[in-house]
């Protein structure tokens, strides 16, 4: 769908529940992945003839393999708890994008082929026949899924729809009706290592070039080492913070936190990428395999440590699952968590003061800041609960003197999805991406409304890319949403540097 | 002849409740959690997940979080059914319990908060546009069945008066094995039917809710993944 499409949904404020709109976003779907995307996964290239029973061999295989799956699809009791809770029904009005009956659309299969009361009262239980509709419906209505687990926080059992949609599309994959963007992404990581297909040459030319423009700036020397054998640190970062704006910004604030810090650290070439798109479509097995080049980069290049820059999925991956996919980790240095978050890293030295800050250097910036999902519901910072709430925080606050939290049910763990996550980041969903954004819009403007901010931090790769693109929509500036480390690096004084008159960084000049 | 109809039906709705949900809990407890997913900030201790569980099934926590009236009207509920299940111990136990005894007077009129949950909870299903569109028929009967039961219930004792130590002396007779007469008091049959098909569709049904919230990954795994490797048998193998 175009863009021009797509209408702004108007809401009053920020869960502002909207009347049912059936059948609203019942066209809604991405392009489907060509055979040879299929193939690089292990996926059969089109749909297979046997697809229902293939299918349903699928689902009883995953009720076998995973608890979640098996006792959320039992469990529900449909008391209407999350039903206002997507920020994708939100957006659009349609019943279908209500947690609990996106999970229904499965669950009402599963009841049919696998339970007695599905089996002999399909009626009475709302169970039904996985037909080739039944398929198209899932095949759209799992990719207006973001995963966020919002649901999963209000109810009263854990229900996580996101578990679901995981399974729904394994399922999709599994008998060769794959989405096109998750999965050529991944094979481009099984074959070069990154989501962008970025070649080692083509990496080393852009982290010199990011050398040249921070001595440019500074008039200091701050190396990005790529590939640097018998450093400390391996830093893995979304290969979007190679290229693109904030992202890039966000990079140079690692590269300056290290360069203070006085530690050896390196970017790897084989392990170029912190995102997991194995995650969004529910694969162990491919998961595991992106994992797993992680584990052989710290391996071969003798670090003693591994660090994660700013990535929303890609930090629940590294937190709650690289130790059982890719672990253990024996041969790195336990004192520190393995792995490590930057902004844990760059908190740490904050505290032990090794930073020069000067956080009037974003004054110009009025800022508030956008949890990213699965850092807030999937993951974990520091050595309490609640941390990943707070550090970010703290690191904001020690470099910016302006900051305001949105609305207090819109943060924190109940944060709002961007509207882009769990592999929906796709042109091909702008219309759903655009409506999905609507609440954590409206809470952007209660904010700008009451305190005069401009500017909304992330620490997710798919948050800063999707806002960048549909905070227009909204009468915001694209580059009013920043990484937290482009504050950092705004903010910090190099040793050595000539603060003299020098320079803001012109990449956060007040937007508003 | 109606002591052995109820004595057959009991027996019967007894061992399908009992084996039924075992059954699921012995699924529910084998299937492996592959991964860790507790839905974050979550405790990071044993004895948290304890509490949180503990805050979760006594207080509602998580729908308190999420929806005042539909809390109001399900911890109304599932409190008042906790009484009146534990005032209805008496007809089991001889002598009574002290702390059975205790509950009787709040036990009993306990049966009217158990309706009015249940009728607020049938509204919402009916009046809320969204609850009503995820409703099945299913969830309408579950509602009529307990709410014929807390009615039935309640009419035997406020409405009238059924020979309650002839009952008693029937259900004590039931749990030695041995069947005596059941007092042909029509709202009490009904009662005991209704309770008799509860029992029956319990491991068939979202009743599983019940022991299914304590085998919740997103609530019951302890935030430790950095600290601690979790690896489920099936993943376990791909290592090789």
């Amino acid at each position: 769908m175009a863009d021009g499409d797509t209408q702004v949904p108007e809401l009053s404020f920020p869960l502002d529940i909207p009347c049912l709109k059936r059948g609203a976003m019942e066209g809604t779907k991405p392009f489907v992945a060509a055979p040879e995307h299929q193939a690089k996964l292990g996926y059969p290239g089109t749909l297979v003839p046997d697809w229902k029973e293939r299918a349903l061999a699928k689902m009883k295989e995953l009720a076998e393999k995973n608890r979640a799956f098996q006792v959320y699809l039992d469990i529900c009791v449909k008391c209407g708890a999350c039903t206002d809770k997507c920020h994708y029904f939100l957006g659009t009005g349609d019943p279908k994008n209500m947690p609990v009956a996106r999970q229904d659309l499965l669950r009402s299969v599963y009841r049919r082929y696998f339970t007695f009361a599905g089996k002999n009262f399909p009626w009475l239980v709302g169970a039904r026949d996985l037909t080739e509709d039944v398929l198209h419906e899932w095949y759209s209505y799992y990719h207006q899924c973001s995963e966020c687990r919002r649901c999963s926080v209000f109810c009263p059992y854990g229900i996580d729809t996101a578990e679901i949609t995981m399974a729904a599309r394994e399922i999709l994959d599994s008998i060769g009706y794959g989405q096109k963007y998750s999965n050529e992404i991944i094979g481009k990581v099984h074959e070069i290592g990154n989501n962008l297909g970025l070649r080692p040459k083509a990496l080393a030319a852009t982290l010199e070039g990011l050398e040249e423009d921070i001595e440019d700036d500074t008039g200091v020397t701050v190396r990005l080492p790529l590939d640097e054998k018998g450093a400390d640190i391996l830093l893995i970062t979304p290969s979007a913070d190679f290229f693109a704006e904030p992202h890039i910004d966000g990079l140079i604030g690692y590269a300056k936190v290290f360069h203070e810090a006085g530690v050896s650290w390196t970017l790897s070439s084989y392990a170029s990428e912190a995102a997991n798109f194995g995650l969004f479509i529910g694969s162990y097995e491919n998961m595991r395999e992106v994992s797993l080049r992680i584990r052989k980069a710290a391996q071969d290049l003798g670090v003693k440590r591994i660090i994660f820059g700013e990535c929303g999925h890609a930090w629940r991956v590294a937190y709650s699952f690289l130790n059982t996919l890719a672990g253990p980790f024996d041969f790195l240095d336990q004192n520190y968590p393995i792995p490590q978050h930057m902004l844990e890293f760059t908190w740490d030295e904050i505290q032990k003061g090794t930073l020069r800050l000067d956080p009037s250097r974003n004054d110009h910036i009025r800022l508030t800041y956008h949890d990213s999902c699965n850092v807030a519901r999937a993951s974990g910072m520091g050595d309490y609960p609640g941390g990943q709430f707070e550090i970010p925080r703290n690191v904001i606050k020690a470099v910016c003197n302006n900051y305001f939290d949105m609305d207090p049910d819109t943060i924190r763990e109940s944060t709002l999805c961007c509207g882009g996550g769990g592999g929906l980041l796709t042109d091909d969903l702008m219309d759903l991406r655009v409506k999905g954004a609507a609440p954590r819009m409206k809470a952007l403007q209660q904010v700008t409304d009451e305190h005069g901010v401009t500017h909304m931090a992330a620490i997710c790769a798919i948050c800063k890319t999707q806002f960048s693109k549909v905070m227009p929509k909204y009468g915001y500036e694209m580059d009013s949403i920043l990484s937290i480390h482009q504050l950092v690096s705004n903010a910090i004084i190099l040793t050595g540097q000539d603060t003299g008159g020098d320079a803001k960084d012109d990449d956060t000049e007040d937007a508003a | 002849m109606l002591g052995i109809v109820f004595a057959l039906l009991f027996y019967a709705a007894t061992a399908i409740l009992v084996i039924g949900v075992a059954a699921k809990i012995r699924t529910y407890a084998r299937v492996p959690a592959p991964l860790k997913i507790p839905t974050t900030p979550a405790p990071k201790t044993g004895f948290g997940v304890v509490l949180r569980m503990a805050r979760e099934v006594i207080f509602f926590e998580s729908l308190f979080k999420s929806n005042k009236w539909i809390w109001v009207f399900a911890w109304m509920f599932h409190m008042a059914l906790w009484l009146v299940l534990i005032r209805h111990l008496r007809y089991f136990t001889q002598p009574v319990w002290w702390w059975v005894q205790l509950a009787q007077p709040f036990g009993t009129y306990a049966a009217f908060a158990m309706i009015a949950g249940l009728a607020g909870l049938w509204a919402r299903r009916v009046l809320v546009e969204r609850i009503r569109y995820i409703s099945n028929p299913s969830d309408h009967l579950m509602l009529a069945l307990l709410v014929g039961i807390g009615a039935s219930g309640a009419a035997t004792r406020f409405v009238a008066h059924t020979d309650i130590v002839a009952v008693k002396t029937y259900m004590l007779g039931l749990m030695r094995l041995s069947v005596g007469d059941l007092p042909a008091d029509p709202i009490l049959l009904v009662h005991l039917f209704l309770v008799a098909v509860l029992m029956i569709v319990f491991p068939i049904s979202k009743l599983l809710h019940a022991p299914g919230v304590f085998f919740s990954p997103s609530r019951n795994q302890i935030d430790n993944p950095r600290e601690k490797r979790h690896l489920a048998p099936w993943a376990a193998k791909l290592e090789g």
